[in-house]
């Protein structure tokens, strides 16, 4: 029979190598769905590497892939310290990107120090206000977050197609159902000439270490852990816990609303209905990886975009659809779920 | 000797360091009703859980008497194998089902799980004719979760029965029955021993051992230490045999009350789930004495507890501190000088992933000494938790160790450190003793009666009468939602403190129907 | 208003709202059977996608279409195993598991579809299930074609959910099921293995749920295609709650979730042009959302669901 021991403390380097290892599991395991496939797994790992960060090209493209998920994987991580299973920030992040644009493309005029803030406070305001509807119906009335947000997800895509066809299309698109794309005054300016890399990076690497400042040395952050691991005793000890709760939906769904926004503003320039390829979904596997220390998550972010980028680079060399990546991520998800539990506790096998 | 039902030898169970049970030799013999009696983490609980198959002994044999009347081993580590061979338990937290009828909850189990039908005609037959010769009365159609605990237990006892079990382990049966249901249990238990069936009745009473059983063992620090017949047995020595040492209970010395400081007038607070609430409560607190509320749980003290601490609104009725209505919600019962120990320490009182220093400040995090401009000042909370550590005794790894990892008597003074640090001017007390052992309870009725000899006015909520009348200046019975008049705790008898709890003990069950 | 009640009117209205209805009784029902025993299953809309896929792709390389169905259930039962592994005896937390298993299970077919298809742009179709005909029953008029010109499947999970019915409330299984679900010391402590109870329920619950997906390309869309499933098993999970646990209230809400659903669609006809498509198109969810508001208040949950048991701990 199994036995779990809780360990007294874990030092953050060797909690970070179990997860590590919990990601080369899921490589291990995808290995097995590529053999099936028909793909030499070696040379096709190989290739993705090569395609993740075997050029400074490569590597400018992991990073830009990145961008997107350091501001989801800091949304669920914040999220989920608090218990509050935020599985919405794919909705969240079409709707801040919808914001973005909505600002960012004629509404508003000015120069860039005014239209880029504006641009991103407006995408992280539609983010948070999307998140606060189910936030409040479970604080209040315990309706699990889950199942609402990943229904909201539906509710904002199809909004998202019909404003496309709608207010928002671009009436020199072509007949695409595509928005009117960003001023350049009020996109966010890329990092090196020419390449796709741009200021949302740095954007989301400040907000990490802000929300590392708040999680672990302000009133609110240890308010947040206190609700997340016994709500029960910290509404006793006379914390607001709706209110708290509340908080971190806002945050949560403001950080998804920006990976939105960066994307725009950042890369695409315009809106259109399949901005996002599971960026909300994959930020919760890079959080779990994190393990949910906001530091964590930009490593963890790269990680997972390497992944992605990687496996594009793989399936044009061997002929391997694509969706190995999604597939790796998945993998690695549930593989850090199991590792956690080394983390928390020693696992013995011993009689009962 | 008459016939063996039991023989456990030299049975040895350790978890990491801990030793729970080392070495234990038991003997039980049909008909016979056997009191294991320690305090709380002595291993009555381990080993009867080695006995019931829920852990393996590192070492040692348990043999069970079947049918004919041989010995035969147990196997380990199987509930299925101990209920096979007759051994039913019924623990201290029910195992009941709660939204199942009792019959569904009585035939749980005891047929094949692809068997076509649940047999339910047949069971009731057979319930029928087990209530009738145990005297056990229960309405088997009624759902579990509307009876009230004594009914409750009284199910858990037909389900053993119904399986045929010849041994029945009984976990301290009595902490949730008024004296009279437990003197009735006692009467059920004697009419069973007389019908053949054997008993191992866990307390850390004497005073119910000596009523009940006919030999009784005492375990001390996971040995066996004493095993002896009730008969002639000396209840002093046993006492200091179960604790290790002379017993000097803490004691209060008579003091004149100060002033009215809570009042309560006519309050009424709803209660969940169909339980009465509270009742129309009218009661006065004053500076400087302890008010012990003594009644079975479950009949409005959960209520009077939330009202204090600030988790429930009252429907009616006035509440007044020092004259002052309490600012609503949990943070204005501190605000206004409410110490509050919760009924469930670890749902209620502390946050388990959270440091001592951290636990320590939640109640208060607006203040100077936990935050500025909203960061938290980690050297005044570590400085203020290293004070508490060594006032409080509170054995830790240091002030960042999560309370998880920490004993139950530690994490509870953790929570009393949290509730006097403000030098409260009230003190809600609710169980604050239950599941501690003799040394970690002591402690706790030393604080409560330091804030009382400084003048605080303590409510102090629990089940346990000996503790009641131990520390309190004043005692009310809570029954059916409603409080009694206070009496003087000199002129209380246990007797009639009895027949208030079950005046009404059963308006929950009444309620509830 | 008489546009209304010509659609109610209609036996065809009844029909769609059936054929709708069937993928969420089988998921509402899958669903009920996890979380009954204290598991939320939220693998639900991997497991559909997997369903879908697995049964259609067993008819696309030549198998019948039964052997289809058998083998969507299997591909379910073995995600149903995973997620039981990880979070009955590991007591893993079940929402992150279930929408791992959810991720694993859709990219696994979506990755599986492209092995077997590198390039089709178009699916290719298979023969699917037709309308059975019921002697007597088929020929009534008005209820005939309403009721009684489904598929198979529509009848195999109307009979599922009287399967269901007995087996919970009126045989030894199923009061072993509903007790985990309730308090699982209860159940251990009459000698029975409550995490054997909980992966047994998840397990089966997972192969129910499975046919829903193949109901969609075995009955409705004779292909598969990316994203297929949009969000059905989460509102399985929304039905569910709203149902109460319990079988006889999610067979008609899943039937009254596909007559409002076949209403829409019929409205949406009715109105082309006026409002935009994508309005009705949401309505669904937001249906969901709403039924899960309505009854959270009151809603009687299983009191250990989402809460695992440690053996000898209580």
């Amino acid at each position: 029979m199994i036995r779990f021991e809780p360990r007294t403390g874990i030092s953050p380097a060797r909690s970070m190598g179990l997860r590590l290892l919990a990601v080369a599991a899921a490589l291990a395991l995808a290995a097995i769905p590529l053999g099936v496939a028909g793909a030499p797994i070696l040379p096709a790992y190989a290739a993705m590497l090569q395609g993740a960060a075997g050029s400074v090209f490569a590597l400018t493209e992991t990073l830009a892939r990145a961008t997107p998920l350091i501001f989801t994987g800091l949304s669920a991580a914040i999220a989920f310290r608090a218990r509050l299973y935020n599985i919405g920030a794919e909705g969240q992040l079409y709707l801040g990107a919808l914001a973005a644009v909505a600002v960012g493309s004629g509404a508003v005029a000015g120069p860039p120090a005014l239209l880029v803030p504006l641009v991103l406070l407006a995408a992280a305001a539609a983010g948070a206000a999307l998140m606060l509807g189910p936030t409040f119906l479970k604080g209040r009335f315990g309706v699990d977050e889950v199942v609402t947000t990943l229904l909201l997800n539906f509710v904002v895509l199809l909004f998202i197609q019909m404003m496309l066809e709608g207010p928002f299309k671009d009436p020199m698109g072509g007949g695409w159902p595509q928005s009117e794309p960003i001023l350049p005054e009020a996109a966010l300016p890329p990092l090196v000439e020419r390449m796709r890399l741009h200021a949302g990076l740095p954007i989301g690497i400040v907000l990490c270490l802000l929300a590392h400042v708040l999680i672990s040395r302000t009133v609110l952050g240890l308010r947040i852990r206190a609700v997340g691991e016994n709500p029960a005793a910290s509404a006793y000890a006379g914390i607001p816990v709706l209110r708290t709760l509340l908080t971190v939906g806002a945050v949560s769904g403001a950080l998804a609303g920006l990976a939105g926004a960066s994307e725009v503003a950042g890369l695409k320039g315009n809106l259109t209905a399949d901005l996002s390829r599971g960026f909300g979904y994959a930020g919760i596997v890079v959080a779990m990886i994190a393990g949910l220390q906001p530091l964590a998550v930009v490593p963890a972010a790269l990680l997972v975009a390497g992944v992605f980028v990687g496996a594009d680079t793989m399936s044009r060399s061997h002929g391997v659809s694509s969706y190995i990546a999604d597939l790796i991520v998945a993998l690695a998800l549930l593989c850090v779920l199991v590792a956690g539990l080394f983390v928390r506790f020693k696992v013995r096998w011993e009689r009962a | 000797m008459s016939l063996p039902a039991l023989r456990i030898r030299g049975v040895t169970k350790r978890f990491g360091p801990l030793v729970a049970n080392e070495a234990v030799d038991l003997d039980l013999a049909r008909g016979e009703i056997l009191a294991l009696l320690g305090e709380n983490g002595a291993g009555k609980t381990t080993l009867m859980n080695i006995l019931f198959g829920h852990y393996v002994a590192d070492e040692g044999t348990i043999e069970v008497a079947d049918e004919a009347g041989a010995l035969r081993p147990l196997p380990a580590g199987s509930p299925g194998a101990a209920l096979a061979a007759g051994i039913g338990m019924v623990h201290q937290h029910f195992a009941l089902a709660e939204s199942l009828s009792v019959i569904e909850n009585v035939v749980l189990g005891t047929r094949p799980l692809l068997a076509p039908g649940l047999g339910l005609r047949a069971a009731r037959r057979r319930l029928d004719t087990l209530m009738r010769d145990s005297g056990l009365r229960v309405d088997p159609n009624r759902r579990v979760g509307a009876l009230g605990v004594g009914e409750k237990q009284r199910v858990e006892i037909l389900k053993v029965l119904h399986r045929g079990a010849r041994i029945l382990v009984l976990d301290e049966p009595t902490a949730v029955l008024a004296p009279q249901e437990a003197e009735q249990l006692f009467g059920i238990l004697r009419r069973l021993r007389g019908q053949g069936l054997s008993v191992i009745f866990i307390s850390h009473k004497l005073g119910e051992v000596a009523a009940l059983a006919d030999r009784v063992a005492v375990l001390r620090a996971g040995r066996k230490v004493a095993d002896q017949p009730v008969a002639g047995a000396d209840k002093t020595a046993l006492a200091a045999l179960m604790v290790g040492r002379e017993v000097v209970p803490s004691r209060r010395v008579p003091q004149a009350p100060g002033p009215a400081l809570l009042v309560l007038d006519r309050v009424s607070v709803p209660g969940e789930r169909g339980r009465p609430g509270l009742v129309e409560a009218s009661l006065t607190i004053h500076g400087g004495e302890i008010l012990g509320i003594a009644g079975v749980s479950g009949n409005g003290q959960a209520e009077l507890a939330g009202l204090l601490a600030g988790m429930k609104t009252s429907s009616v009725g006035t509440v007044r501190l020092a004259g002052q209505a309490i600012p609503p919600g949990p943070a204005g019962a501190v605000a206004s000088g409410i110490g509050r120990i919760p009924e469930d320490r670890h749902r209620d009182g502390a946050v388990g992933s959270l440091g001592v220093a951290e636990n320590l400040a939640l109640e208060t995090l607006s203040s100077p000494d936990v935050q500025r401009w909203g960061f938290l000042r980690f050297g005044r909370m570590r400085e203020t938790a290293s004070r508490a550590i060594s006032a409080y005794d509170i054995r830790c790894p240091g002030p960042e160790a999560p309370v998880r990892l920490l004993s139950g008597g530690n994490m509870q003074k953790v929570i009393l450190a949290r509730a006097f640090e403000s030098h409260p001017r009230l003190v809600l007390a609710d169980q604050p003793t239950r599941g501690l052992d003799v040394g970690a309870a002591g402690e706790v009725h030393r604080r409560l009666l330091e804030a009382r000899n400084r003048g605080a006015g303590i409510l102090l909520i629990s089940e346990d009468l000996d503790e009641l009348l131990a520390i309190s200046d004043r005692i009310a019975v809570m029954a059916g939602g409603r409080l009694s008049e206070p009496q003087a705790v000199e002129n209380v008898t246990l007797a009639e403190l009895g027949l208030k709890m079950a005046a009404s003990g059963t308006g929950q069950d009444r309620a509830a129907a | 208003m008489s546009a209304i009640l010509d659609i109610l009117a209609s036996a065809s209205f009844w029909a769609a709202a059936l054929r709708i209805a069937t993928p969420l009784m089988f998921g509402v029902l899958g669903a009920l059977i996890c979380e009954r025993s204290g598991v939320l299953n939220l693998g639900i809309e991997g497991i559909f996608t997997a369903g879908a896929m697995a049964g259609w792709l067993a008819v696309h390389l030549g198998a019948d279409l039964w052997t289809g169905v058998l083998a969507a259930a299997l591909t379910g039962a073995v995600f149903g195993l995973l997620l039981a592994l990880l979070t009955v005896p590991l007591g893993l937390s079940q929402h992150v598991a279930g929408i791992g298993v959810t991720l694993l299970a859709t990219s696994l077919a979506y990755f599986t579809y492209r092995v077997v298809l590198p390039t089709a742009s178009t699916p290719p179709r298979i023969e699917p299930f037709g309308p059975v005909r019921l002697p007597v029953l088929s020929d009534l008029p008005f209820l005939g074609p309403a009721l009684f010109s489904q598929t198979p499947l529509t009848f195999l999970a109307l009979t599922l959910f009287g399967l269901v019915a007995f087996v919970l409330y009126r045989t030894p299984l199923g009061l072993a099921i509903r007790a985990a679900g309730e308090n699982p010391a209860a159940v251990e402590a009459q000698g029975l293995d409550v995490h054997l109870v909980r992966i047994g329920a998840v397990v089966t619950g997972s192969a129910v749920m499975a046919l829903g997906g193949a109901f969609l390309t075995m009955s409705a869309f004779n292909a598969f295609f990316f994203e297929m499933t949009g969000g059905r098993g989460w509102i399985c999970i929304a039905l569910t709650v709203f149902a109460s646990w319990r079988p006889g209230k999610a067979l008609l809400g899943a039937i009254l979730f596909g007559a409002f659903d076949a209403f829409q669609l019929r409205l949406q006809h009715e109105v082309a042009g006026a409002v935009p498509s994508q309005v009705f198109l949401m309505l669904p969810y937001l249906l969901s959302i709403a039924a899960l508001c309505l009854v959270a208040r009151r809603a009687d949950y299983p009191k250990a669901l989402m809460i695992p048991y440690v053996k000898g701990q209580r």
